[in-house]
């Protein structure tokens, strides 16, 4: 086999040792031992220019936003929204109104759920999700279902982890309000065919809306060219600040939707009669938001971009196959979730070992994987484990690291049997 | 290459492998489902207990789990079979605080015997829910906790 180091420093302009100095946790060591960090699909680490962009804006620049007639709070303001501006570039629309801050997905599709939901989901509609979702994008959609008395349906799974669309088809029909599924599947790296969802979706009359917490550090997202109505992304994913996040929606769906958080920032006028709201991305971003967060936010999308998306994608599909490879040769481990086009997410199971001690043990090398249901109950059952352990990888992740990886399991494989 | 690892000593390894009273008790007067819904373990535990003499005839458990959570359960069966129901909530109160690093065996006078072997795990917070649950299940079903316990 040929040494896909070599093989990728012909192909690709990613320089992964440049890359990782960028990331000053990845020289520490725990346990002894240099940090394999492969849970990269629960957070990411934050490279020195984000670190350094949060620490200069506390420093120098911090001041509220929206609000203050001073320089300070002028020039905050023009930074925050510069981000805005950012994150609009990043995923494809040229209005930067139609991005609205949240604390992450989790909130995002709560909003959704919220402000689309509670104005338009009336009793006997039906909303569509697929059982390879977070619980994040079950919980509210249960929740709006149960208060209206509309009906939640579930898009199948086939066994290596692929939507099922002929059954997608067949559950769309003029009752189906929303369709929220999401573009990659956290707890087993399925990359959904989300344009081809969307396309179907619309041709029924429904809305769809994509979870694209684990999509967007990964690959190059165009909400115009996929369609969507919806596209929610949490920044700690994509080397941001943790408590940063949001979505994209279209701005005439945004202007029809009610605010989900009401309060200052928000309104447009208030007596103690009446409040009309403020035009959208403001209607949602009620109270002060998370200021400094916004501001890392931008810095971590111009680093992923300043390594391009294209690039990200190719090298972390090669760290993929070349991790695929080496677990598939281990006996007695088996991978969940086979589908065809994936994301750099490996989950397996072991015949020996139950995922908790597999996470434990694989500690004492420094490697951090996540061993549980991944927020993905219902995907587990449908593949019938109470867990599995998961790899996901960055592109700062390295080869040899999937080679400590691979030996670490068969340690734990040897201590089991 | 090998792990060498405090936790993972060769009784809880043998214990995880070949666990000890694994099985129901048809005629149990108590029992009790236990989980931990932050990893899914699930289990059951069975007491024959004579009401008279209030000792713990048999005891046995049935579940899924880690390694740790099915070597405590069977440790757990072992030790307390044959013993009263007052040592056993004695020995109950020690475990479940040893493992919260609460109460350190090797400096206090304790009645944990073998159990000891369970004292690495308050280095590894995550885990100790993965050590307790079969001794929350168990105080669940000598309380009659007919809805169950859990570790949340
Ligand atoms: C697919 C998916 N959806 C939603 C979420 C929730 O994101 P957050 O915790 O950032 O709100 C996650 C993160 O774990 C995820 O992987």
């Amino acid at each position: 086999m040929a040494d896909p180091n070599t093989a990728l420093a012909d192909k690709s302009s990613l320089d992964v040792e440049k890359i990782r100095n960028e990331f000053p946790i990845l020289s520490k060591k725990f346990n002894g031992k240099p940090l394999i960090y492969l849970d990269n699909g629960a957070t990411t680490h934050k490279p020195k220019c984000v670190i350094d962009r949060v620490q200069k804006f506390d420093a120098e620049e911090y001041g509220t936003v929206r609000r203050g007639s001073y320089k300070l709070s002028e020039r905050a303001t023009q930074l925050y929204e510069e981000s805005r501006q950012k994150v609009a570039d990043f995923f494809g629309t040229p209005d930067r109104k139609e991005i609205v801050f949240t604390s992450g997905t989790t909130q995002a599709i709560n909003l959704v759920a919220y402000s689309y939901g509670r104005k338009f989901v009336k009793a006997g509609d039906e909303i569509i999700i697929s059982n390879i979702e977070h619980h994040a994008n079950t919980v509210p959609w249960q929740v709006l279902c149960e208060e209206k008395g509309a009906k939640l349906r579930v898009i199948p799974v086939n066994d290596d982890g692929e939507l099922v669309l002929e059954e997608y088809g067949k559950l769309l029909n003029d009752k189906t309000r929303l369709v929220a599924v999401n573009h990659v599947s956290n707890a087993l790296g399925t990359i959904n065919p989300v344009k081809e969802i969307v396309k179907m979706g619309h041709a029924a009359g429904a809305k769809v809306l994509i979870d694209g917490a684990q999509s967007s550090p990964h690959m190059q997202i165009d909400v115009k060219d996929l369609d969507c109505d919806f596209y929610t992304f949490s920044g700690h994913k994509m080397y941001a600040p943790s408590g940063i996040g949001g979505l994209y929606g279209k701005m005439e769906l945004w202007e029809s939707m009610i605010p989900y958080v009401t309060g200052g920032d928000m309104i447009l006028q208030v007596t103690l009669e009446k409040t009309t709201y403020a035009k959208p991305p403001a209607r949602f971003e009620a109270g002060t938001p998370p200021i400094t967060q916004v501001i890392g936010l931008g810095a971590a999308i111009d680093f992923i971009t300043g390594i391009g998306m294209d690039n990200i994608f190719e090298y972390e599909k090669s760290l993929l196959d070349y991790g695929t490879r080496l677990l598939q040769g281990i006996e007695g481990l088996k991978i969940i979730g086979n589908a065809k086009e994936k994301a750099s997410i490996i989950s397996f199971v072991l015949d020996a070992a139950h995922p908790h001690d597999v996470g434990t043990l694989l500690d004492q090398d420094g490697i951090a994987v996540r061993g549980g249901h991944h927020c993905a109950q219902p995907t587990m059952i449908r593949f019938g484990v109470p867990a599995t352990t998961r790899a996901s990888m960055s592109f700062y992740n390295k080869y040899e690291e999937l080679d400590v990886l691979a030996e670490s399991i068969q340690k734990v494989i040897k201590m089991f049997s | 290459m090998s792990y060498d690892n405090e936790l993972y000593q060769q009784v809880i390894l043998d214990h995880n492998r070949n666990p000890r009273n694994f099985r129901e008790i048809k005629s149990a007067t108590h029992s009790c489902h236990g989980v931990n819904p932050l990893c899914g373990d699930d289990m059951t535990v069975y007491l024959d207990v004579d009401s008279e003499k209030g000792v713990i005839q048999d005891i046995s458990f049935v579940g899924t789990g880690c390694a740790i959570s099915k070597a405590s359960s069977s440790l757990m069966t072992a030790f307390l079979k044959g013993k009263s129901l007052e040592e056993s909530r004695v020995i109950f109160n020690e475990f479940h605080k040893m493992v919260l690093g609460e109460f350190d065996p090797e400096k206090q006078e304790n009645h944990l015997g073998k159990l000891k072997l369970f004292l690495g795990i308050r280095e590894y917070p995550s885990r100790t829910k993965c050590a307790s649950l079969a001794w929350h299940t168990m105080i669940g079903a000598l309380d009659r906790k007919t809805e169950g316990v859990s570790t949340e």
